[in-house]
């Protein structure tokens, strides 16, 4: 059990990292060296955390060396470690990539010294929440992620971005309130936060009580994660954020939500899944977010419409409640953060390289840099689930299980995942069509045009986005991460046997809830 | 467990003038909302705490008489927070108002674009049969029945 030490870790040594880069704010080659060696280290401690939480259980540290119930405890079980794991990858990528992208210096008008602590301060909110023993600390870290998300959306002040992010905000500061509100309540109803000890309390309330507890819980989680009737914040806020930052955001962010909507469904709620409401919700969220991505002709917008509509497979797996089904799910969960993520890393290579990222500008660019083409091809039709990739495993993991299931509901639902999957390949072959293989657009006046454009490009600082300038060979920084990424999502279709048995114990787990609650709680629940 | 009824009516009234401030469109109304919400959560988390009593040292007073401290422990960290995203939104709307001369949150003009262009029952400007046999292809072979409602349908289901 001496693994357990290395449990905090992934939240101190951030928060440590981001003041040590906030006081060595005038080196920005020292800042670039705190902040890579940092989440170098997270990795290693991530990864460590997944070998000893799949070999030994959960590894549970109770900070201050308080006991359970009354002081907070951190606890990696497999569904936390691997989420942790993922994550910390996929934020050491986006580093790379803006360290290259240079978008600490863009310009005066940037804070130059708040990037790096920003970002840390942000994985390591991400961090708490997924090592969280209790609601509150939950809840604490959810606040860690969005207000260090506040500064980075609003990054340099420019109007677009103050536009965009007080939609975010003002959306944001509602969820958490009600989060907190349902924080009150549960603590009145049972006179706890901790989830292993509410696991067994929440049984004993009156149906009815614990109905109202979920679904205060769910409404807050699933603002967070994006599911549809509460996701019309998200493609207007997160397009207008510079590339990495929109990455990180969609890699993450919403991710936090939907594992918080694991955590409670199965640990807390077992016995009332709710699944019919929750497959209803899956199916709009997929299907309207997705009719959203192919009316979209900016690409970063029908991306992050592609990450609503895909939210909804999570939740499809989620609100099944079967072995099968939450191993679908979190299997879907590493795919698409992964995969995601590339993608928007890629819309800024794109970005940079055609000097927008309006479909209807763009063009060409497969004979201009088909590096850049293989970049965007291979995530593209991950995502869409096209057979080798792991998307396609993902999405049949999930389809097997609503088989499984058998209600008409689950049928439906398997039928509109097939339909969604076709969409996203509908729009991602038009956006590849449109910026890849048509013939460049009329150059001088599509460049020339900024009055008329509808397409906000994030920075004008003169120096990146001239579409002149921006016009330059790809950095081999910046596209390497990428191209990291798109190996990792590879992985995941020949590691996929490996990684589905850890998915399938890690559901297991979840369903069964003594691993946690004794970890957390060794001599039963009080 | 017993009740204070005059906290709970104070919760009732700060949730709702905070719930009211919260729809206007202007930020720092916005910002008065969520200062008299998160006040209603936190009198919320005294409700949930049960009656008051004495202060819970260990050793002064008796443990049968002391309040509970564990609310009081996560108010404390609730009006941190309130106060740093105060302070956040407050600088926000400074700079909206520096910015556009008010502090209004905006609709999504890409939205709005969209949606106009919908409305006008126009193509996306990125369908386009210049592009030539592929583009048309893949359009017709998937989703035939949806591709083509969809690029004017959505906005219409969102708004």
């Amino acid at each position: 059990m001496n693994a357990s030490v290395l449990v905090p870790l992934p939240v101190v040594l951030p928060l440590f990292g981001a003041g040590l880069a906030l006081a060595l704010g005038r080196s920005a080659r020292a800042q670039r060296v705190v902040s890579v060696v940092v989440l170098g280290l997270m990795v290693v401690i991530a990864a460590v955390l997944l070998a000893r939480a799949d070999a030994d259980g959960p590894q549970v540290m109770h900070v201050g060396g308080w006991p359970a119930p009354i002081g907070i405890s951190l606890v990696a079980d497999r569904l936390s470690a691997l989420m942790l794991l993922v994550s910390v990858i996929v934020a050491l990528c986006v580093l790379l990539y803006s360290l290259s992208q240079g978008l600490v210096e863009y310009g005066p008008d940037i804070p130059l010294s708040i990037y790096h602590p920003t970002f840390l301060i942000l994985v390591a909110g991400v961090s708490n929440a997924f090592l969280s023993g209790d609601l509150f600390n939950l809840y604490v870290g959810f606040e860690i992620l969005l207000a260090a998300s506040y500064v980075l959306l609003t990054l340099g002040g420019t109007a677009d971005r103050i536009r965009a992010g007080s939609t975010y905000v003002v959306v944001s500061l509602a969820s958490s309130i009600v989060f907190l509100t349902a924080l009150a309540l549960v603590y009145a109803a049972t006179g706890t936060v901790s989830l292993a000890q509410l696991a067994g309390r929440l049984d004993e309330l009156p149906p009815s009580v614990a109905l109202l507890l979920q679904l205060m819980l769910l409404t807050a989680f699933a603002i967070k994660a994006a599911v549809f009737p509460l996701s019309a914040w998200l493609p207007d806020s997160y397009p207008t954020a510079p590339a990495p930052v929109t990455a990180v955001f969609a890699g993450l962010l919403t991710k936090v939500g939907v594992y918080a909507i694991i955590r409670t469904q199965t640990l807390l709620f077992p016995d009332s899944p709710l699944s019919d409401l929750l497959l209803w919700v899956a199916l709009l969220t997929m299907v309207i977010g997705i009719l959203g991505a192919v009316a979209q002709d900016d690409l970063k917008r029908m991306l992050s419409f592609t990450l609503v509509s895909h939210i909804g497979y999570m939740v499809f797996g989620v609100a099944l409640a079967s072995d099968d089904g939450l191993s679908g799910a979190i299997y879907y969960v590493v795919h698409h953060i992964v995969i995601q993520t590339n993608l928007f890393l890629v819309a800024g290579l794109i970005e940079r390289r055609g000097g927008s990222t309006s479909l209807e500008r763009l063009g060409g660019l497969a004979r201009l840099s088909p590096v850049l083409a293989l970049l965007f091809f291979v995530p593209a039709m991950n995502l869409a689930g096209i057979p080798p990739f792991s998307g396609f495993l993902g999405k049949l993991g999930l389809m097997q299980a609503g088989v499984d299931d058998g209600g008409w509901l689950a049928y439906v639902l398997v039928a509109g995942s097939v339909v969604t999957s076709l969409l996203t390949l509908y729009a991602m072959a038009k956006a590849w069509n449109r910026a890849f293989w048509q013939p460049p657009a009329v150059e001088p006046d599509g460049a020339a045009g900024p009055t008329t454009d509808l397409h906000r490009k994030p920075v004008r600082t003169g120096a990146q986005v001239s579409s002149k300038v921006a016009a330059v060979a790809l950095r081999a920084g910046m596209a390497g991460p990428a191209a990291v990424l798109l190996l990792v999502g590879v992985a995941m279709t020949v590691f996929a046997g490996p990684l589905f048995g850890l998915t399938d114990r890690a559901a297991a787990d979840l369903r069964e809830r003594t691993p946690y609650i004794e970890a957390v709680l060794p001599g039963g629940a009080p | 467990m017993t009740t204070n009824l005059v906290l709970v009516v104070v919760v009732g009234v700060l949730f709702a003038a905070g719930v009211y401030l919260l729809l206007e469109r202007s930020l720092t109304r916005v910002l008065v909302g969520v200062i008299l919400i998160g006040n209603g959560v936190n009198t919320l988390f005294l409700v949930a705490s049960g009656p008051a009593g004495r202060a819970p040292i260990v050793g002064l007073n008796d443990v049968d008489d002391m309040s509970d401290p564990l609310p009081q422990a996560m108010v404390l960290t609730a009006i941190v927070i309130t106060l740093g995203v105060t302070a956040f939104l407050l600088a926000m709307a400074y700079r909206a108002w520096q910015l556009n001369g008010h502090d209004d949150v905006q609709d999504d003009v890409e939205d709005a674009a969209i949606r106009r262009r919908a409305e006008r029952d126009e193509v996306s400007s990125s369908y386009d049969d210049s592009a030539g046999g592929t583009m048309d292809e893949e359009g017709a072979d998937e989703p035939s029945g949806e591709g083509e409602p969809a690029a004017v349908g959505p906005e219409g289901e969102r708004r």
